[in-house]
């Protein structure tokens, strides 16, 4: 059984219930209606949805935590530590406390625009975890380029952040834009190329097909090596972390491209920044550690263990390496990491065409 | 287009204005704005009597107060012509070397956060927690000491101090090895420092620019060698120098200092004789002027007294080390990225206390 077929249990439970009442009281026509095929599947995949969103809430708020806890390790110090078990509920004491902050519009900011861009940041941000498998019984959907899909979505972000950055009118904002769309020239490429090895692999851009493929064989991490390092390095500029967060690089740019961004949107923003390091981690584990693949505990938990292990490195990049100058990026990008990238091409290829996968 | 950093900045280290002209991200022109800080200092102290200066010398800089006090109390002894007993001058210079550790420490913290690692601070502040325990036990304050005195120090060195001192110092020099691996072994802090800043050795000379950042110019002065104060000259050390003349150079000179600092430190405790720690000083200073200069952390420190027979100076005058590099600053900048201006400015050590005094 896997998520639509129990959700939809569940919706037709819920249904046949609302029905009955609704039969009782005389309106028999609603009930025809809502008893419709059509609105059953509407309903339950707005009840996938919600579910998917509220994990995706979950393991942002869990990967919060967890970059507190062990930052504050890393840095020698014990993370937050008060609120609920072991400081868990910190986060969400902060998030109400973003709900009660001012709501601050600049004067001279381009209000449609300042307004709708974090709504495309934070839209896209869930509609990544759409394409994001739990498992091959727990997902949203199984697109046949699911792959391409997600990085489609990826893209969008800092398209977000040009215009947000533009239209909060400020000059750290406008730099932290700008530079959102340099870094996206200088990792995206090598990124994509680095994934090219493991669709060659493979045979598909399907996500479930991948990790089958990786239960056959062995996890790509292995024949793959050289472009799951490329794939990390990007994978940090492409979810905007440290040593690789330059439009929102605090030291020079304020809080770059969200400096004019309080309250709420801030709050949702942040957000945002943790689902997209969800999804960044989960692809890493779906392309290179074999997905919900593992022993002993169901699949589901596998995943998420791996995710979290994933985003692990991420924190401890964070909590040892400096930040980047944007050319740098620029530099590391063209002249290392897209070498590299066509290297590890050519491993792909040399390794599928001898037959060893 | 020009972009205020500052006066309210994370990278302005207190509260100083930096107009940085852009053309895209290279820096076209800078120009310091001071004053935000202006307390009248030197105006203060016509109105107060000579000791009741002392504390208010502490308050020149946050970040190493020692030093001022101690320069303070050095220029009177001057004007007044008190000669200062021998145990005093060596637990002077002890005081001044462990303070002068705890200024640095703080430094390396504020550029670990300049250049995006907070673990880097937390550790610095960690290690500096020990040398303003050990400046706590010996004068009862962590911040403005209030400890040199007119012709002497306040108190004697508390019992067993040796002991714990060099237990700190041989503790400490473990940790600098730590750091060293944490900065020197990133490649990425390499990146951002090196080639970044660059300030010619005859530009540092002829901006007056003094201390660390002349040092890492590959300009071989130092005042405690030059003109030496308290007993600098009786004791066994070197000038830390490095040929570079970018950020990654003053970085080095400063860690380096640290290493002379505990050498010093234990060189003093070598030497450290029995007999008074302070003789009674005049009340009122004499019709004439004096000065004395020291080598602060951050550069040359410079007071200026004119007596006027009574017991209050006629005219304090005061030479920040940091108002002098500020002038320094356009040209370290020009050329380099705004990303550089953290890494450029971090490396001079700003402390608005002192250069608005």
């Amino acid at each position: 059984m896997d998520l639509y077929q129990f959700t939809e249990g569940i919706v037709t439970w819920l249904v046949n219930i609302v029905n009955w009442v609704l039969n009782w009281i005389g309106l028999h026509g609603l009930a025809n209606w809502l008893g419709g095929a059509d609105v059953v599947k509407f309903l339950t995949l707005l009840g996938e949805s919600v579910v998917l969103l509220l994990i995706g809430f979950i393991v942002a708020i869990t990967m919060i935590w967890q970059e507190r806890k062990t930052l504050g390790r890393l840095m020698d110090r014990r993370g937050a530590m008060v609120v609920g078990p072991a400081g868990y509920f910190q986060n969400i004491a902060d998030g109400l406390k973003t709900l009660l902050k001012e709501y601050i519009v600049p004067d001279k900011a381009d209000r449609t625009v300042y307004d709708w861009a974090p709504v495309i940041m934070i839209g896209s941000s869930i509609l990544l975890l759409v394409a994001i498998p739990l498992s091959d019984r727990f997902y949203m959907s199984n697109l046949d380029a699911g792959l391409l899909f997600i990085f489609a979505v990826f893209s969008i972000t800092p398209f977000a952040i040009l215009l947000g950055g533009w239209a909060s009118n400020n000059k750290y904002t406008l730099i932290g834009g700008m530079r959102s769309a340099a870094q996206l020239i200088s990792y995206e490429i090598p990124l994509l190329l680095s994934l090219v090895g493991v669709v060659l692999l493979a045979g598909s851009l399907n996500i479930a097909d991948i990790v089958n493929a990786q239960s056959d064989s062995t996890w790509f991490i292995i024949p793959q090596f050289i472009g799951f390092i490329v794939f990390m390095i990007t994978i940090v500029a492409e979810v905007e972390r440290i040593p690789f967060d330059l439009p929102e690089a605090e030291a020079e740019l304020v809080e770059g491209w969200w400096t004019e961004y309080g309250g709420m949107r801030f709050g949702l923003l942040m957000l945002a920044e943790y689902f997209r390091g969800y999804a960044g981690a989960a692809v890493a584990v779906l392309l290179f550690f074999g997905g919900w693949n593992g022993p002993f505990l169901p699949a589901e938990i596998w995943f998420m263990l791996k995710v979290f292990i994933v985003f692990f490195v991420f924190i401890w990049l964070r909590g040892s390496l400096t930040r980047v100058r944007i050319d740098q990026v620029l530099n590391i990008g063209w002249k290392r990491l897209l070498p590299l990238a066509m290297v590890n091409l050519v491993i792909a290829v040399a390794v599928k065409t001898l037959g060893w996968f | 287009m020009w972009i205020n950093m500052g006066p309210q900045h994370p990278m302005t280290h207190g509260l100083w204005n930096l107009r940085v002209k852009v053309d895209g991200e290279t820096i076209v022109d800078a120009e310091p704005v001071i004053g935000y800080l202006h307390r009248g200092w030197e105006k203060l102290t016509e109105n107060r009597v000579y000791p009741q200066i002392i504390p208010m010398s502490d308050r020149l800089c946050y970040g190493s107060s020692m030093t001022w006090s101690h320069l303070y109390c050095l220029t009177i002894e001057n004007l007044m012509g008190v000669q200062v007993p021998e145990r005093a001058e060596y637990i002077r210079v002890i005081v001044l070397e462990l303070q002068r550790i705890a200024s640095h420490l703080m430094w390396l913290a504020a550029y670990g956060t300049d250049l995006g690692l907070l673990t880097a601070f937390v550790y610095c502040m960690r290690e500096r927690e020990l040398f303003l325990d050990l400046l706590q036990g010996v004068t009862g304050a962590r911040m403005t000491y209030n400890y040199p005195r007119i012709g002497g120090v306040r108190n004697d060195l508390p019992p067993d101090f040796e002991r714990d001192c060099l237990r700190v110092l041989d503790y400490f020099e473990k940790k600098i090895d730590e750091y060293e691996e944490i900065f020197d072994g990133s490649d990425i802090f390499l990146m951002r420092t090196q080639d970044v800043g660059i300030l010619k050795p005859s530009d540092g000379v002829n901006l007056g620019v003094t201390g660390p950042a002349l040092r890492g110019s590959d300009v071989k002065i130092d005042l405690r060698k030059h003109d030496p104060y308290s007993v600098y000259d009786e004791l066994d050390w070197s000038i830390c120098t490095h040929p570079d003349c970018d950020c990654y150079a003053r970085y080095r000179v400063r860690m380096d200092e640290m290493r002379m600092s505990c050498h010093i430190v234990r060189e003093a405790f070598k030497k450290l004789p029995p007999g008074p720690f302070r003789v009674k000083a005049p009340r009122n200073g004499p019709r004439k002027t004096a000065f004395a200069r020291v080598e602060d952390p951050r550069g040359e420190a410079l007071m200026y007294v004119v007596g006027d027979g009574t017991d209050r100076p006629y005219r304090l005058k005061v030479r920040s080390p940091i108002f002098v590099i500020v002038s320094a600053v356009p040209v370290m900048l020009r050329g380099y990225k705004v990303a550089d201006v953290p890494s450029i400015m971090g490396s001079v050590d700003m402390c608005l206390g002192e250069t608005d005094r």
